[in-house]
């Protein structure tokens, strides 16, 4: 896992250790002398001290080669915290450009935005918010149902991705895509990055950064609302239960956008 | 049963060379159009990231339509025993597969990426109604090859009707198929509506119809003949009816949407206050494209040829005003992602999109029409198509 990511853990397993829940284990466990349930609890933490490290072993050797394929065990998703969203910045969505190598052509109506700030005002209350839309990497796409040819696809760890070599450029997918979150290139392009392919008459989409998640770090989006102070990403593994994301997504409510449409998004809402 | 002494192939004329040459050039200005897309980019289009399909969808849409209409005549001879509509039956399925050329054409000029059609046609996804679409227009352009076939050669045309058949059975799913395209868009609400198919199927008999008397009065004309009118006016009801036909199905559209409250913004903006869509739906689709010719089709005292031409001609303006408002009025009104909220972004959430076509993607969708004409003008030369004389004397 990340560096952020293994910083919340750790602010979880602080959390986990509050005197409320040692209160909660012994009203459920029975009466017994404080000798014995000392001597329970040190051997219990010198049992754990002698596994951690091969548990840690374990964890190292089921972390995913380059070489191998992904692996539906994982479900790679991100929680956006509206309430830590900030309208004005959008550190975002020029980490993803700068990233991506997504470039201003001057004509805004056609260029690509693979992750936008959309500024809210409830009409009933006048409550402002703002908050960044990107592909919502679908549990059942309709992007990819719609494809003719079967470029839009979804891989085993949830990204859905366009295969620029089957994309015929029909736009179907962009017609079918509930968040408007796909591009079409209008234009020749220069100087893209070797990580994202990118190329005129194709569609394309966020890919969750799939070349820095399939080395282990979070999307560019994710490190910049960080750096940026704001926090307002989480970036991980939904079907991991001790994971970050899979943990505040267990502990608050979120919403997906849409949710009308059944598409189990991978990207959550948290205040809207 | 048919004979084919009685139809001849149309020789050359200053009338046809002169229709082909405006064809010809109406074709080639689509293909230079087309290629101008390519090269430059679609930005040269009024297409952008919010109106992903423009006016060359458009001309697509109604010309595929239209070919499946196209083959009514063939339909009503073969399948329903008319024997009075036969005369007509060999051109009916030759323009069901020029209008299907034309707009395929046209379709495939606006891919982002034609020259990769190798692949649309090699990799499948079955889930896509898109690549059954593929298939279906392969499957007619087939069947109606067939289907000529048995009406060409006199061995073969006790099977005409059996042939016939099926290519009336595969027109209706074609039609389904190219309604489901925008009524499986479940997520926006212009287009997610099973009335789709229906209305797909209804508008593909009133546009094939009235595309048939225009080329066919205009073959008769290069051919120095005029087209029987008893079978004229046959149309001519037949056409009325099918412009109800398209009117009611729209009504039961709008109806729909105007009873779910949810849709009442995207209603408001079609029927109410959504500028030159509001104008197009009501001033030409509905005034012009129906109601007009619904009096001239229907009403006995308009039964003269200049009211049919008419007619037909404010049909097929019609026909594509109702896709244009459908297609991309469908596509400029936002799509509603936060109820409740006003929206606004970079990416033009909330607000109701731009969109002015350019000359390059109208030459293209001309270019399909023209295509079109082209591809029948060069089918009535090489093979007898065109009856001898339109009377009802020229059956068995």
């Amino acid at each position: 896992m990340t560096a952020l990511a293994a910083t919340q853990r750790a602010r979880l397993n602080a959390s986990a250790s509050r005197p409320e829940s040692i209160v909660m284990d012994m009203k459920n466990s029975s009466p017994a002398s404080p000798r014995r349930t000392f001597f329970t609890q040190a051997s219990a933490g010198v049992a754990l001290l002698a596994l951690a490290p091969g548990v840690r072993l374990v964890d190292l050797a089921l972390a995913r080669a380059q070489d191998e394929p992904a692996s539906a065990a994982q479900r790679w998703g991100l929680l956006v915290d509206v309430d830590r969203c900030v309208s004005g910045c959008d550190a975002c969505v020029s980490a993803c450009n700068t990233e991506h190598g997504l470039g201003d052509s001057e004509r805004p109506q056609t260029d690509a935005q693979w992750i936008r700030k959309v500024d809210l005002v409830d009409n009933n209350t006048g409550r402002q918010l703002s908050l960044p839309l990107m592909c919502q990497h679908c549990e059942e796409p309709p992007c990819v149902d719609v494809c003719p040819t079967g470029a839009s696809f979804r891989r085993a760890d949830g990204i859905v991705l366009v295969d620029k070599h089957t994309c015929i450029g029909c736009r179907y997918c962009m017609m079918a895509c509930p968040y408007k979150a796909r591009s079409f290139i209008h234009e020749d392009l220069t100087g893209q990055k070797t990580h994202a392919p990118r190329g005129k008459g194709v569609v394309e989409s966020c890919t969750l950064c799939v070349h820095r998640v399939d080395r282990d770090e979070s999307p560019a989006c994710v490190e910049a609302c960080t750096d940026a102070g704001r926090e307002a990403l989480v970036f991980g593994d939904i079907n991991d239960r001790n994971d970050p994301l899979a943990t505040q997504l267990a502990e608050t409510t979120t919403r997906e956008l849409r949710a009308d449409l059944k598409l189990n998004t991978a990207v959550r809402y948290r205040g809207l | 049963m048919m004979k084919s002494a009685y139809f001849q192939s149309v020789s050359s004329s200053r009338g046809y060379w002169l229709i082909s040459a405006i064809a010809g050039v109406i074709t080639l200005a689509g293909l230079i159009g087309a290629e101008h897309m390519e090269s430059a980019g679609h930005w040269v289009t009024g297409m952008s990231n919010q109106v992903v399909w423009g006016v060359p969808h458009v001309f697509a849409i109604f010309l595929i339509v239209a070919a499946s209409g196209a083959l009514n005549t063939a339909s009503i001879a073969s399948v329903f025993a008319r024997d009075d509509y036969k005369p007509l039956a060999r051109l009916s399925a030759l323009l069901a597969i020029a209008l299907l050329s034309g707009g395929l054409a046209v379709l495939v000029l606006d891919l982002g990426r034609p020259d990769r059609l190798i692949v649309a046609m090699t990799h499948y996804n079955f889930k896509s109604i898109f690549a059954w679409n593929i298939f279906l227009y392969i499957g007619f352009m087939f069947i109606v090859g067939i289907y000529l076939w048995m009406m060409f050669e006199p061995r073969m045309n006790r099977f005409t009707a059996r042939v016939g058949t099926a290519a009336f059975i595969w027109r209706l799913v074609l039609t389904t198929g190219t309604g489901s395209i925008f009524g499986f868009l479940v997520a926006r609400e212009a287009f997610d509506s099973a009335v789709m198919a229906p209305l797909f199927i209804v508008m593909s008999l009133s546009f094939g119809t009235a595309l048939t008397l225009l080329i066919g009065m205009l073959i008769f004309w290069i051919n120095g003949a005029t087209m029987d009118p008893a079978l004229a006016q046959k149309l001519r009801r037949l056409l009325g009816f099918f412009v109800i036909g398209v009117a009611y199905l729209v009504a039961v559209d709008h109806l729909t949407k105007l009873y779910v409250t949810g849709h009442h913004q995207l209603e408001q903006f079609i029927l109410v206050d959504g500028g030159i869509y509001t104008l197009l739906f009501w001033g030409v689709q509905i005034l012009l494209g129906t109601m007009v010719p619904a009096i001239l089709l229907l009403l006995p005292r308009f039964c003269q040829r200049g009211y049919l031409i008419a007619a037909a001609l404010l049909v097929v303006v019609g026909a594509l005003t109702q896709v244009y408002v459908l297609i991309i009025g469908g596509q400029v009104f936002p799509l509603e992602l936060f109820p409740g909220y006003s929206v606004t972004s970079t990416f033009y959430d909330g607000v109701i999109a731009d969109y002015t076509p350019s000359l390059a993607e109208l030459a293209l969708g001309m270019g399909g029409m023209g295509l079109a004409v082209l591809v029948t003008l060069i089918g009535i030369r090489i093979l007898p198509f065109v009856p001898v004389q339109m009377t009802g004397e020229n059956q068995d």
